[in-house]
């Protein structure tokens, strides 16, 4: 029976080791073509064991920095500016919808709830951001549209405030003449730091990772995020090129294999380096969505 | 009267946080709920929306008139049923085996690395598949297909494999996601069923097959109902940008919503378009209500609403 046992735990060790490896390997398929050189990836194309390892594709972006650090920094603006708005925003509307006794609170709450479940599609949307708010090559186009507030967010959060802070602590507060906002800064935000965290790493996870807001209002190439960068350097091969030899007088040759994975290194870098250190909370966002959102 | 009054204005301050969020979703979400009447119309750009003439059902016939009308449908579903059967089978047995391991840090190593593609957008994901499927420098093509002396396959010309393609990488970009929910679940089943059956002598497979299998069935009927009702949706990226928007997929890999964006980004025809998202938006509509209502069923606690 123990023989048997140690046997099962084996092989599950085995197959769960296979699966990170399914997991990791286009990962490390990337990251290894990345740091091959040109020559031999023209030769014998992406591969695991290269046959000669080169830096040129890095120092190709940072040469190349016109491009490529200006679509990095506008990333990680939008990322910061992005999900501050949206915490601020679900914030300040899950706290009156945790609250039992506001009057309106059913109707409010089936405004948020009623647009997981239907919604106005493309079309009307992309013509209202251009054609009335103008947002098409802005800043805002990246902010703005679809991710500053989310009915998932709210519910999770508003869902967070109902269990985990007791009426009788409001209620107290209240009675030393405490005002509402200074209530939800001074109790409810400190008790809600897990919540806040978790929303505030999925929230970062879909602004750095959102390309189709680029995609669909901005066409002015100084203002490509890294994500939207990556999707033109893939759909146009002749983007980076034409875009590298007009800033740098056609006199480099790039090495356009290898940079495109160098690229992409890049845009995925900034989630693997925070991951490990909030792992625990990402799950926990999962947990409690799937569950209760 | 005043004391009704005293009422409202001690919630004022309430209301008055909220404003904000009101104005975004009013903005963000219900005033182009108002924009399907776009699919009622022959639209024309210097008309304006409520400029433009009504046609009634016109843009709606005209879609279904086409093959692509059938084509979305049935990739749009089939895709996704794919999806559901494949991606919750893995999921709930990869769940399974990691709660059956004994060492603590091994499930917690396993957990993390199965989640790291849910962290990555679809356009690295693109390059990913691309450093496997490129035609010319290929890991597929060059290191495995050439050395065993086969010809190269024009991945992004060949419509043959993206079935399986699509498959593959919607799986392993969600495994770990649905994983953990599942995970979670069997981690909170009563451990006192478990000593019991361990006492009466239950092997391993029985446990699984008699505790943790039932314990997990209300899991997965929800989260499965849940997708069912979105079977009407599609990850956009997954389907545009993975396959590059290759012409000669397009039989495989057009969607509703690949539909809709060419229509209105690339044809310029709206009328089609705003047909098109108006059937998905109504029918899906219709299913997350009834898939709804069949979770409320079985389990109340579960239910969106």
């Amino acid at each position: 029976m123990v023989e048997k046992s140690k046997v099962f735990q084996i092989g599950v060790h085995c197959f769960m080791i296979l699966l990170m490896l399914f997991c990791l390997i286009p990962f490390l398929l990337l990251v290894v073509s990345s740091f091959t050189a040109e020559s031999a990836l023209l030769k014998n194309g992406y591969s695991f064991f290269p046959s000669e390892i080169s830096f040129d594709a890095y120092k190709a972006l940072l040469i190349d920095s016109s491009s490529i650090l200006r679509g990095y920094f506008l990333s990680f603006v939008v990322t910061i500016v992005g999900t501050l708005s949206n915490i601020i925003l679900t914030l300040l509307f899950a706290y009156p919808l945790s609250r039992k006794d506001l009057p309106g609170k059913g109707f409010f709450s089936f405004m948020v709830f009623f647009t997981m479940l239907f919604n106005g599609g493309l079309v009307p949307t992309y013509m209202m951001w251009t054609g009335v708010f103008n947002i098409k090559n802005t800043l805002w186009a990246l902010i703005v549209p679809n991710l500053m507030m989310g009915a998932f967010y709210v519910i999770m959060m508003r869902t967070y405030f109902t269990t985990n802070i007791p009426e009788a602590v409001l209620e107290a507060a209240r009675i030393d003449g405490a005002g509402e906002l200074k209530m939800l800064i001074q109790i409810v935000l400190p008790m809600s730091k897990p919540i806040i965290a978790t929303i505030i790493l999925l929230v970062g996870l879909n602004y750095w990772n959102d390309w189709l807001n680029g995609l669909y209002y901005v066409n002015d190439d100084r203002l490509y995020s890294i994500q939207v960068l990556l999707n033109k350097m893939l759909m146009d091969v002749q983007y980076l090129m034409t875009n590298a030899a007009s800033s740098m007088g056609q006199s480099i040759q790039l090495p356009a294999t290898g940079i495109k994975m160098a690229v992409a290194v890049m845009g995925a870098l900034p989630m693997f380096i925070i991951y490990p250190f909030f792992q625990k909370y990402f799950v926990q966002g999962i947990v409690i969505g799937a569950v209760k959102g | 009267m005043s004391k009704k009054l005293k009422k409202y204005k001690r919630y004022l301050p309430l209301y008055f946080m909220m404003v904000p969020g009101l104005v975004y979703l009013i903005i963000n979400n219900y005033i182009p709920m108002g924009g399907i009447i776009i699919a009622f119309k022959k639209f024309n750009y210097a008309k304006g929306i409520l400029g433009s003439p009504w046609t009634g059902m016109d843009n709606f016939e005209f879609l279904f008139k086409t093959k692509e009308a059938w084509t979305i449908t049935r990739n749009t579903l089939v895709y996704n049923m794919l999806f559901i059967v494949i991606g919750t089978i893995l999921a709930v047995a990869v769940a399974i085996l990691l709660n059956e391991l004994k060492s603590v840090m091994a499930k917690k190593v396993y957990q993390t690395v199965i989640l790291v593609p849910f962290l990555i957008s679809i356009v690295v994901v693109s390059y990913l598949v691309y450093g496997f499927l490129s035609t010319d420098t290929g890991f597929i093509n060059r290191s495995i297909l050439q050395p065993m002396g086969k010809d190269s396959v024009s991945w992004y010309s060949d419509p043959t494999y993206w079935p399986i393609i699509l498959v593959i990488v919607n799986v392993w970009k969600n495994l770990g996601y649905n994983c953990i929910i599942y995970y979670a679940t069997v981690v909170g089943l009563d451990t006192s069923l478990y000593e019991s059956a361990a006492i009466d002598g239950a092997g391993r497979w029985k446990r699984i097959w008699h505790i943790t299998l039932p314990g997990l069935k209300t899991t997965i009927i929800t989260l499965v109902l849940m997708s069912v009702g979105r079977v009407f949706y599609s990850d956009f990226g997954l389907f545009y940008q993975v396959p590059m928007n290759s012409g000669p997929l397009i039989d495989v890999t057009n969607t509703i919503d690949t539909y809709v964006y060419r229509g209105l980004m690339e044809l310029n025809n709206i009328g089609m378009a705003s047909a098109a998202a108006v059937y998905q938006s109504l029918v899906g509509f219709i299913l997350v209500l009834s898939a709804n209502m069949l979770v409320r069923k079985i389990d109340q606690e579960s239910a969106l609403f």
